[in-house]
């Protein structure tokens, strides 16, 4: 028998349905990858597992653990069962930790919680369970704290609070969106690990197909609250019956068409030149009478990008890339080193001469955070217009807001709206308009597609290509995505610990690393195809 | 063909509704809206003319003649609330306007140029206003211009100049670091242009909030200084005298000492009610935020 049914489940918050005929099952030992856009009902999903869900949300249906109803059941019985038979990881190992509590308290917590077991026993639980998830005694004390660990080491403590007690099922809930490629593929082998050694059943959520077919037995796929296609990975993956697997499978490993372009001649000057560049941020003084210490985010950095080409950056969170970008685009002063864009020099000292910023734009990873709330798309897309000697007033400045947003896919009457009333894809569409409409020689795209689902990531990809070919506009393309940077880029830079330590055109990083960092970065990003054939060898299942 | 997702609904309809059910909201705007009618009212018609005294009438208690009752002087006390009232809220309104005035410039400044020497001088400055208690400083005007309405007016004002630069500086820093304004610097605008452009239009619902707050507090300081009779002088009635007064006969006539109390108490809960419901209303983390 299975471990947890869901039967014809359906959820409706106010007069919103949220969730509709959802059948899910998830055996012992087995894992089911949960895959779905935003939007599509995948986390409230999880939630009506757990019933946790939000204030007057009204769930119908059934939903069996081992048998039992979980539906309808009093809160203190549900209580119970969560922690105990169902453990939870979450998206952000930030927040899923209490930052004033050390790490050994909180795996003992849920133990003390649930199993009665005295103070000294639940701290022996919770030794053993950081052993099991890879933070041995000698390195992870019980009492360290959150903010001493990084991203990849929270995580773990977040899946033995959910695994201490050795749940039956466990749902992990986009449990390596956050997380580096490389610390993405640590998690995910744990996980591998637990379900193995333990027999449990995982429900995996994620909107990442690559990682689930390296990792999951079964798959269901979700659209606007309902479960489009279910099936066994190898074979769904393979017939793939529904339009919807079809066009999400397609949107993930999209490659957008490029014109190829002549090399650049050697007369010609470079969109942007950055020579041994530096940037130190100060830390603080370990004594009132300590010299001061810097932290080199930025290690004397140097490349070019010529006229037309697409130029990715790539590096894990800390490496130094999005540093390196402010100080190009005069954000941060730094601290030795020159940049030129299209010849103008970008003058220190924090303030950059009008000349070289008029050459940039940029376009930034959050759809949400780029437009200020209370101005009109108009006004958000002729903002860069102040950098122009005379910029245009009245119809000539309403005529170029329209071609701009014309030209990234909009409507010339998008302008009189609000940016709330855009989508998140509409709204990096605005971004790449306010980019766009001055014409300038680069545009720093920083994560700009890491935020968007697949499916419009495909779209906007598709658009920045088309948009460079027709207007001759170089990208440097920041992205700690693999996959996203082989896809749009000419040439490609690694950086790691401030540093560029490989640099190349893309398909030959790609196809031949030179550096380790290079292979780990590579080895570790997930591949759909390499995924899928692995499975195929294996034949398993 | 995927479709994008759904955009988000209109967020100003969507505040409107989220207001009306905020009971607190509600409740709170009505005691306010009841006191500042009184105090408009006033202007126009009082049941008695408060400067007249009719000693015969003196320490009545409260009848359909006297609603509230008389003073020792024999003046009707709903009539020298209404006026009090014009006293309390024109003070505190305009000494948060006084807060609103300099305390917003100087907060934004101060986050504009963060770490700087200047940023340093305004919020080291703050502290040392911070420092001195209200009514020290109402003292210390008293002392030097006389007592009076204004000078009441100037040292409740002081007292909430640090109050906004905090706030403003606070919120104004994590604007500071959100894209939108990175990309403003990225075409090239200014320090002030920014901050009037984008931080400023930013901060409004906080800037409301911790207004209505000020308020608050500033009708406590105006009552609490009349009270020692710093504020209004006689005859122009002010809640915080009605009080002094009242206090050596509180044993023979309680409403005198009663109805003002009340008064200043209900006025400081109806805007503090409306503050806790604004804040309700306007902070993300308890309303859904975007999407």
């Amino acid at each position: 028998m299975s471990l947890l049914v869901v039967d014809n489940l359906a959820l409706s918050i106010g007069d919103t349905p949220i969730l509709r005929n959802v059948d899910v099952g998830v055996d012992e030992g087995e894992v089911l990858g949960l895959i779905g856009e935003s939007g599509s009902g995948k986390t409230m999903t999880a939630l009506s597992i757990m019933q946790l869900l939000p204030q007057a949300a009204r769930a119908t249906g059934s939903v069996r653990l081992g048998g039992n109803e979980l539906m309808g059941l009093e809160e203190g019985r549900l209580c119970a069962i969560r922690g105990n038979d169902i453990g939870m990881v979450f998206q952000e190992p930030m927040t899923a930790l209490n930052p004033v509590k050390t790490i050994g308290d909180q795996v003992a917590e849920t133990v003390l919680v649930h199993a009665g077991a005295s103070r000294r026993e639940a701290r022996d639980i919770a030794r053993e369970t950081l052993n099991r998830v890879g933070l041995p005694a000698a390195e992870f004390p019980l009492d360290r704290f959150p903010h001493e660990l990084s991203g990849g080491q929270r995580q773990r403590v977040v899946v033995a609070m959910a695994i201490a007690l050795r749940p039956r099922l466990l749902i992990a809930d986009e449990p390596t969106t956050a997380l580096d490629v490389t610390t993405q593929a640590q998690i995910l082998e744990l996980l591998r690990k637990l379900v193995d050694e333990d027999g449990v059943g995982l429900m995996l959520i994620t909107h990442d197909l690559a990682v689930v077919a390296g990792i999951a037995h079964r798959i269901a796929i979700m659209r606007d609250g309902e479960v489009v296609e279910t099936g066994d990975t190898t074979a769904l993956f393979g017939t793939m019956h529904h339009p919807y697997t079809k066009a999400l499978f397609a949107a993930s490993a999209h490659v957008p068409h490029r014109h190829r372009r002549p090399a650049p001649g050697p007369g010609q000057t470079p969109v942007v030149a950055v020579e041994g560049v530096v940037r130190e941020y100060p830390l603080p003084r370990r004594t009132p009478l300590a010299p001061r210490r810097s932290f080199r985010a930025v290690d004397g950095v140097s490349f070019v990008v010529h006229r037309g080409e697409n130029v990715g950056l790539v590096g894990e969170s800390g490496c130094g890339k999005s540093t390196l970008s402010r100080a190009i685009l005069a954000l941060d002063p730094m601290q030795a080193g020159s940049i030129v864009l299209d010849g103008e020099p970008l003058t220190g000292r924090g303030g950059a001469s009008q000349a070289a910023r008029r050459k940039m734009q940029v376009v930034f990873q959050d759809p949400y955070g780029s437009f200020n709330p209370r101005h009109k798309v108009e006004r958000l897309v002729a903002e860069p217009f102040h950098l122009l000697a005379e910029p245009p007033a009245g119809a000539a400045r309403r005529r170029q807001v329209e071609q701009a947003l014309e030209d990234v896919g909009l409507r010339a009457s998008d302008a009189d709206k609000f940016i709330h009333e855009f989508s998140g894809g509409q709204r990096q569409r605005v971004a790449i308009a306010r980019a766009l409409i001055i014409r300038p020689a680069l545009i720093i795209l920083d994560e700009a597609v890491s935020a968007l689902d697949v499916s419009i990531r495909a779209q906007i990809l598709d658009l920045l290509a088309d948009l460079s070919n027709r207007l001759h506009v170089s990208y440097l393309f920041i992205a700690h995505d693999l996959s996203v940077v082989r896809a749009i880029t000419d040439r490609v830079l690694v950086m790691k610990a401030g540093r560029i330590v490989e640099e190349g055109t893309t398909e030959e990083v790609f196809k031949n690393p030179q550096h380790p960092y290079t292979r780990e970065l590579i080895a570790a990003a997930p591949n759909l195809e390499r995924a899928m054939a692995a499975r195929q060898a294996e034949g398993r299942r | 063909m995927i479709v994008e997702e759904t955009p988000a609904v209109e967020p100003r309809a969507e505040l409107g509704r989220a207001a009306l059910r905020t009971r607190s909201l509600v409740a709170g705007a009505i005691l306010t809206l009841v006191f500042i009618a009184a105090a408009l009212i006033s202007f126009v018609y009082t049941p008695y003319d408060v400067t007249v005294l009719a000693i015969p009438n003196r320490l009545m208690p409260p009848s359909p003649a006297h609603w509230f009752g008389t003073d020792h002087f024999g003046r009707d006390i709903l009539s020298m609330i209404m006026v009090g009232a014009r006293t309390s809220i024109a003070v505190a309104f305009i000494a948060v306007g006084i807060g609103i005035g300099l305390g917003v410039p100087l907060g934004l400044t101060a986050a504009a140029n963060r770490r700087s020497l200047l940023d340093e001088a305004i919020m080291r400055g703050n502290d040392l206003i911070f420092a001195f208690p209200a009514l020290l400083i109402a003292i210390l005007i008293t002392a030097v211009f006389g007592p009076g309405a204004v000078n009441a007016i100037v040292a409740i004002g002081i007292f909430n100049i640090p109050v906004f630069a905090r706030v403003t500086r606070g919120a104004a820093l994590s604007l500071w670091t959100r894209e939108f304004v990175l990309s403003a610097r990225v075409a090239g605008k200014g320090r002030v242009r920014i901050s009037l452009e984008h931080i400023l239009p930013n901060l409004t619902n906080l800037l409301i909030v911790q207004g209505t707050i000020q308020f608050s507090l500033g009708i406590l300081a105006e009552a609490a200084l009349s009270y020692v009779g710093l504020g209004a002088q006689p005859p122009t009635p002010s809640w915080g005298r009605m009080l002094a007064d009242a206090q050596t006969m509180i044993g023979l006539a309680p409403h005198m000492a009663l109805i003002p109390g009340m008064a200043i108490v209900v006025m400081v809960l109806g805007l503090n009610l409306m503050g806790d419901g604004l804040r309700d209303v306007f902070d993300p983390r308890i309303r859904r935020s975007r999407s």
